[in-house]
């Protein structure tokens, strides 16, 4: 047996006028975690889609060899017969299914024409006990967070006997804590003999966790960095990846605080908006001022997003009570449409289900939320709308031939750059951003980075909520940190750490 | 050279995919010519297309609406058509009212359905599909109690002149040939090539992307032809009739809605990303509840186009028009989920069904089997829609 589990050489994969994979050869070892960095649009998930047989044997040149044999997979199918499992970002869980139906799915317990239920609960109940997960395996899946579905999907991996578990941006929507315990586990796993290959854009967590990291870059491999003698530096990583030092991951900015007021929020309740028994914000004040990037740290499902868009028109919530002031005079904003006009946008974090129409082009998005701007008397000016659009792409650098391309064409980063631009077109006074970084590479970051302290340098304000920490201390004036329904903590930026932002979530935690 | 090849053949496969449902247009029209020894393409019979499709393509143009909300569609336009027609025939002929109030009554009426379907779809929530279904129930149910199971006939000729009456000009029409059509025709024309030339001189002169000559003069060229050689065959029978002015009206005024107006893009918007429209500061609700406003109305004004025409107010008027709709706007390459169609798509499907209607009928096809091939015909357009999109998808992948 050779020590090698896989083996990729010379694999090239090109489309209709793009090479995305440029004689990459890429090799590991058994039992190590392997991962895999690269900026968005690098050729990493092409990589695995051939790895996974998503890209049939035949469409690329080159050869794999898994286990000492030659692989040539038509099918999805035909990689997990031999062990391999792909988990990609987005989930594929059923949510109105349970938890054990969907880790059988499609390789049901018992016959095609009878299901053995008692074996498919039993073996599910074991599979979550493995993978730590302290639910009914009867569950079903909409009712568990991001971070169990995750769990789920692993422990589905699990029941298929895999050697080569790859999981592609797996801590993407998961907080700081459940992105560990995922870690973790892998590491668990790796002494059970289970080879994995991870792919991130989470540079320290690539650092913590794997035993060699490649780099990928424009479709080729840039390089292969050993970690089992030492732990690799992160900005050695990023060096790699972008092919230049990033001196500093966060922009520097002069500050620009006024003393004035922009927004204050006065004892702020909200209930869930289905279960209205739930209180998802409780009882919570801040304010903003002008100039100023106020912070809002704190984990997933601590009631960020609730709090912001219950304050942005009332858009979320059930039974929403306390006061409202904005520029000092106090408002009741009833519709996202009220909101809007007294210059307040909310830059959701899920950008492809709340953000953007995908099937659009940018222009039409750019737009959308102030079509007054390029319309008289409700007819549009379809020249002057395309005039903006482009001013707005070449302001924020958006990466496409035309402002007519869709959206849904476009890497995550240039999808963030749109959604940031619609809501920059819409001018508000105060911008709350939710998660803006999320699921971008670190060039993208860096320039969205830029972007805010360009908008407090024009006298806006910026709330920004965000799980990275470090993003939260590199880019924030003030931060508040949020943890079930309730604000626990306000510090000055220069005053805060992980550490101390750490311990004011778990200080209630253990409170409760 | 081979580049140069691979250029031109990529050119042609965009040209022939974009202008699919033309295409097909006119070959089925050739079919049905060739088939027909040439009847199809008889004055008479050009003027029938327009004259029997009327209702197609005004109630396709209110489908088309809420298609695009999200793919919801409404069952019950047939059974409007048929209650408007109902009350239209009570007003006019058994209490012998004023026909303009009366036709402003039937309107009215639409309007009012369409308040009851919309609110209960807009603000409730309640899914379309069940609402316009109900809808179908009761006002058929309400038509045929009006009624009495009987049919009204005896229309007043100054109604019947409003939707079946040709233009003629005594100066331009007494002879075989109805000049008046001829200038319509010209001005048509004259009006299109100058508002097309215009804005491609604007944008050029601002500096967008304008279109090439190379597929700006023969488009203008191919376009001129066929709207100046329908006009000939008009002139050729009785001359412009007048259903053609409303139909070029309705179009126009709702090209110009979804095309040019902040009202029309909130309805792209939201079939496109319900979420992201509302959180945009667009009010979702009312964009559903006028879409099922406005299909209704357009429903009653088809009501009154089909009343004129048959002369008549009977209770199975407007069987399965609502499926005639539907299908238009799908074949016109409306999505099935929302937020892509277009006015001249719809109005093409419209066309296209009642060529298929016409030619079958002057061929001699069964009427059984005319069925079989008008379902053959939505499943192929929808089976090309969602393969050519897939493959799209999938060269950007």
């Amino acid at each position: 047996m050779s020590d090698r589990i896989l083996e990729m050489r010379h694999i090239t994969k090109e489309f209709p006028g793009v090479k995305a994979l440029d004689d990459v050869s890429l090799e590991v070892r058994r039992g190590e975690i392997h991962g895999i960095v690269g900026e968005n649009g690098a050729g990493k998930s092409t990589l695995m889609n051939v790895l996974s047989g998503i890209y049939p044997f035949g469409s690329y040149s080159g050869e794999i060899v898994f286990d000492g044999k030659p692989c040539h997979f038509q099918k999805i199918r035909d990689s997990e017969n031999v062990g391999i499992v792909i988990i990609h970002q987005e989930l594929a869980l059923v949510p109105y299914l349970s938890i054990a139906e969907n880790m059988f799915l499609g390789n049901e317990r018992g016959s095609s024409l009878n299901i053995n239920w008692n074996e498919t609960y039993a073996k599910a109940d074991d599979l979550l006990k493995i993978v730590g997960l302290q639910e009914s395996s009867r569950t079903l899946i909409k009712d568990i967070s991001v971070g169990k579905q995750q769990l789920v999907e692993i422990a589905k991996a699990l029941s298929k006997d895999v050697k080569l578990l790859i999981l592609d941006e797996p801590t993407a929507s998961l907080n700081e804590s459940d992105s560990m315990k995922l870690l973790n586990l892998l590491k668990e796993f790796q002494k059970k003999g289970v080879t994995s290959i991870i792919i991130s854009h989470k540079i320290n967590e690539i650092a913590y966790v794997a035993d060699q990291i490649t780099i990928i870059r424009d479709g080729a491999v840039i390089e292969t960095l050993d970690a089992t003698s030492g732990k690799v530096d992160e900005s050695r990583i990023i060096r790699g990846m972008v092919g230049r030092e990033l001196t500093s991951r966060f922009p520097k900015r002069e500050p620009h605080i006024s003393e004035e007021v922009v927004l204050e929020v006065d004892h702020w309740f909200v209930q869930h908006s289905l279960y209205s028994d739930r209180t998802v914000v409780d009882d919570v004040s801040f304010y903003v001022k002008r100039g100023e990037v106020v912070g809002i740290a704190g984990l997933m499902g601590a009631g960020r997003t609730e709090l912001a868009m219950s304050i942005f028109g009332r858009s979320y919530g059930n039974d929403i009570r306390g006061t409202l002031k904005i520029h000092g005079k106090e408002v009741n904003l009833a519709s996202e449409q009220d909101a809007i006009r007294h210059g307040l946008a909310y830059v959701t974090e899920d950008r492809k289900g709340n953000g953007l129409i995908l099937s659009n082009p940018i222009r039409v998005n750019i737009t959308l939320a102030r079509l007054d701007k390029v319309s008289h008397h409700h007819v549009l000016d379809l020249d002057l709308e395309h005039e903006m659009a482009v001013n707005m792409k070449e302001k924020l650098g958006i990466k496409s031939t035309t402002v007519e391309q869709e959206v849904g064409n476009l890497s995550g980063g240039n999808q963030q750059k749109v959604l940031l631009s619609k809501w920059m077109f819409a001018e508000p006074d105060i911008m709350i951003l939710d998660e803006p970084t999320r699921g971008i590479d670190v060039g993208a970051k860096y320039e969205i980075y830029c972007i805010i302290n360009d908008l407090v340098a024009a006298g806006k304000s910026v709330v920004m909520i965000s799980s990275e920490m470090p993003e939260v201390l590199g880019m924030c004036d003030r931060i508040y940190v949020m943890s079930q329904a309730k604000i626990v903590g306000e510090m000055d930026a220069r005053d805060a750490t992980q550490e101390r932002i750490m311990s004011r979530i778990l200080s209630v935690n253990k409170g409760a | 050279m081979s580049s140069n090849k691979s250029i031109l053949w990529e050119k042609t496969k965009s040209f022939l995919l974009k202008n699919t449902m033309i295409i097909a247009l006119v070959l089925v029209y050739l079919f049905f010519i060739i088939q027909s020894e040439g009847r199809m393409f008889l004055p008479q019979n050009v003027n029938n297309l327009i004259m029997q499709n009327s209702y197609v393509v005004i109630l396709a143009v209110g489908m088309l609406l809420c298609i695009l909300t999200g793919g919801n569609i409404d069952l019950s336009v047939g059974a409007t058509v048929c209650l408007v027609g109902a009350i239209a025939g009570v007003l006019m002929v058994n209490l012998g009212w004023n026909i303009y109030v009366s036709m402003l009554i039937c309107l009215a009426v639409g309007v009012a359905i369409g308040v009851w379907q919309g609110f209960w779809i807009a603000y409730v929530r309640v899914p379309p599909f069940i609402v316009t279904l109900a809808g179908q129930l009761l006002f058929r149910g309400l038509a045929q109690a009006i009624l009495g199971g009987l049919t009204i006939s005896g229309f007043s000729d100054s109604y019947l002149a409003i939707f079946n009456n040709y233009v003629n000009i005594p100066a331009l029409d007494s002879g075989v040939m109805k000049l008046s059509c001829v200038i319509f025709g010209i001005l048509c024309c004259a009006v299109y090539i100058i508002v097309t030339i215009w804005t491609n001189i604007s944008k050029k002169r601002k500096g967008y992307a304008a279109e090439k000559p190379s597929s700006l003069y023969p488009k203008i060229v191919v376009i001129s032809g066929i709207v100046m050689l329908l006009m000939y065959k008009l002139s050729l029978y009785k001359g412009i009739p007048y259903i053609l002015l409303w139909l070029i009206g309705i179009v126009a005024i709702y090209t110009y809605i979804t095309a040019k107006t902040t009202f029309g893009r909130h309805f792209y918007a939201l079939g496109g990303n319900e979420k992201a429209t509302k959180l945009s500061g667009i009010n979702t609700n009312r964009i559903y509840f006028s879409a099922y406003v406005n299909v209704s109305f357009l429903a009653a004004l088809a009501a009154l186009v089909v009343s004129a025409r048959f002369t008549s107010a009977n209770p199975a008027a407007g069987t399965n028009y609502e499926l005639d709709a539907i299908g238009s706007c799908f074949i016109g390459g409306a999505s099935a989920y929302g937020g892509i169609g277009k006015v001249s798509g719809a109005v093409i499907g419209a066309v296209l069904m009642g060529v298929l209607n016409l030619g079958m009928n002057i061929i001699g096809v069964d009427s059984n089997f005319q069925k079989v091939v008008k379902g053959l015909v939505l499943l192929a357009a929808v089976i090309f829609d969602v393969v050519s999109k897939r493959r799209a998808i999938k060269s950007l992948a």
